[in-house]
């Protein structure tokens, strides 16, 4: 469980977040939309303090990531993360980007993270590529090895930060369907998605995001067909 | 102009000699100044500019006053402190070690800084501490960039530990200066250090551009 209070966060003068307010429940799956700038990045990375907080909470499990007591290294294996860019790491194998943490974080053994590694690699569909090097999958490869990267540490809370957002078209539904899969499963998921289709389909709740606020939020059925406000109307005029 | 080339040949095993001794001090000058440099160079980065400051003025220094001079300091200051009178190779390997640091701490950073942003936030998502990021994540790939800048770093060394001829260090111009005052003849021993320091310098880079072609096509 996530429980957002009274956040906020400011790049300098410019403040990003003015009083975000939310709970999300465990195996919640929500999606969050927007505009560009909107906030919804810093947002999601304000969970797992890759952004520092300016002002109020963030419990995660309970735990205040904002409080100087808490270990955030322990929180982040609570809370897995995928970026719109993958992020994996060149220099290793797509196994080896996977067992990376359990063997230095979670001092798992080689041989229980090397078969947990291939069970996820399996779920997403790339048990071929355990040996290949990031450098030789396409776009879609990619994200889920990195989805599975993130799900090696056995996180309670999944992030996504437009994950098919850098990827060509005929690549998007390949990720989708691993992370339709995990909600399936009971995953709590945070996405941030341009995918409409994909918050309408597995979305509990969509929350519209503009100007560092939340505009409005409900269940992607009323969002999407009965927005409350203006500016809910005319961002999805835009995108549906 | 008769060239005496029976001088170079009476003194060839004596310049042999002391080109390994400049082989040398330069190698372990490039070793010790790459594990400093990393030191110095992660220390210059910390955030907190008080804990920095020490490094910016380890870096300003040894890069803003001449070599020469830090080899005297060494020298005739600091390695007495250590040994009893003087010890010109320990000098020499001192000098050429914290003067590499200096520069190969900046190559660090620029190794570092140039590796994307997203490396480290993936890897401290996954919940590794700063530390295991730096090492597992950043450093391994931020060293392959740096094998380039670092054979330039070595190729300087080698160039640059002539200096170290000045405390009577036996490396190749200690030998070639030795020649010149037995014969007083000026191009035979010059012309042949030149030439010698030019061999080194030139296989080098070759070897070294081989490298870089090759890890960039990688
Ligand atoms: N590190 C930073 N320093 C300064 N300003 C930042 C930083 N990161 C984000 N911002 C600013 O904060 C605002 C919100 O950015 P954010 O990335 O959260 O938006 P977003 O909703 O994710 O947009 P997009 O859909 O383009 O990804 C933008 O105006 C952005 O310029
Ligand atoms: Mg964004």
């Amino acid at each position: 469980m996530i429980k957002v209070e009274k956040l906020k966060k400011s790049f300098g003068q410019h403040e990003v977040l003015k009083d975000i307010n939310v709970v999300i429940q465990p195996q919640e799956v929500v999606v969050v939309i927007g505009p560009s700038g909107s906030g919804k990045s810093t947002f999601l990375r304000c969970i797992n303090q890759l952004e520092t907080i300016t002002d109020g909470h963030i419990f995660v499990e309970g735990k205040d990531v904002a409080d100087k007591k808490t270990n955030i290294n322990e929180v982040r294996t609570e809370v897995g993360m995928v970026f719109q860019h993958f992020h994996l790491f060149p220099h290793m194998t797509v196994l080896d980007n996977i067992m990376l943490a359990p063997l230095k974080v979670r001092k798992s053994s080689v041989q229980s993270s090397k078969e947990k590694g291939l069970q996820l690699l399996q779920k997403v569909g790339l048990e071929d590529k355990a040996n290949a090097y990031p450098s030789s999958l396409s776009g879609g490869q990619k994200q889920r090895v990195a989805i599975a990267r993130a799900l090696a540490m056995e996180p309670k809370i999944m992030l996504f930060d437009e994950p098919t957002s850098a990827l060509d078209p005929e690549m998007v539904g390949e990720v989708l369907e691993v992370m339709k899969q995990l909600a399936k499963e009971g995953m709590t998921m945070i996405v941030v998605t341009h995918e409409m289709g994909f918050a309408r389909e597995v979305g509990d709740r969509v929350i519209f995001m503009d100007g560092g606020v939340i505009v409005e939020e409900n269940e992607p059925k009323q969002l999407f067909e009965n927005p409350q406000h203006n500016r809910t109307k005319s961002f999805l005029s835009k995108v549906l | 102009m008769d060239f005496r080339f029976d001088i170079i040949v009476e003194y060839a095993p004596l310049f042999l000699k002391g080109t390994l001794l400049t082989i040398g001090l330069s190698l372990v000058g490039t070793v010790i100044g790459t594990i400093l440099g990393l030191f110095i160079g992660l220390g210059n980065m910390m955030k907190n500019k008080w804990l920095a400051f020490p490094f910016k003025v380890y870096i300003t220094f040894f890069r803003g006053t001449p070599l020469l001079v830090q080899i005297l300091i060494i020298h005739f200051g600091v390695v007495t402190f250590f040994v009893d009178g003087t010890n010109a190779i320990l000098a020499g390997i001192m000098a050429l070690s914290l003067n590499a640091a200096a520069y190969i701490s900046e190559i660090f950073r620029a190794g570092i800084q140039s590796i994307d942003k997203g490396q480290m936030e993936a890897a401290r998502s996954l919940g590794m501490n700063h530390v295991q990021a730096m090492r597992y994540v950043i450093l391994p790939q931020a060293f392959k960039r740096m094998i380039p800048p670092l054979g330039n770093e070595f190729i300087v060394l080698l160039k640059d530990s002539s200096l170290i001829s000045i405390v009577a260090a036996p490396e190749l111009m200690y030998y070639v200066g030795l020649a010149k005052g037995q014969y007083y003849r000026v191009w035979e021993p010059y012309l042949t250090a030149a030439v010698i320091y030019l061999v080194l310098t030139v296989t080098l880079t070759y070897f070294l551009n081989r490298l870089e072609r090759r890890l960039t096509t990688e």
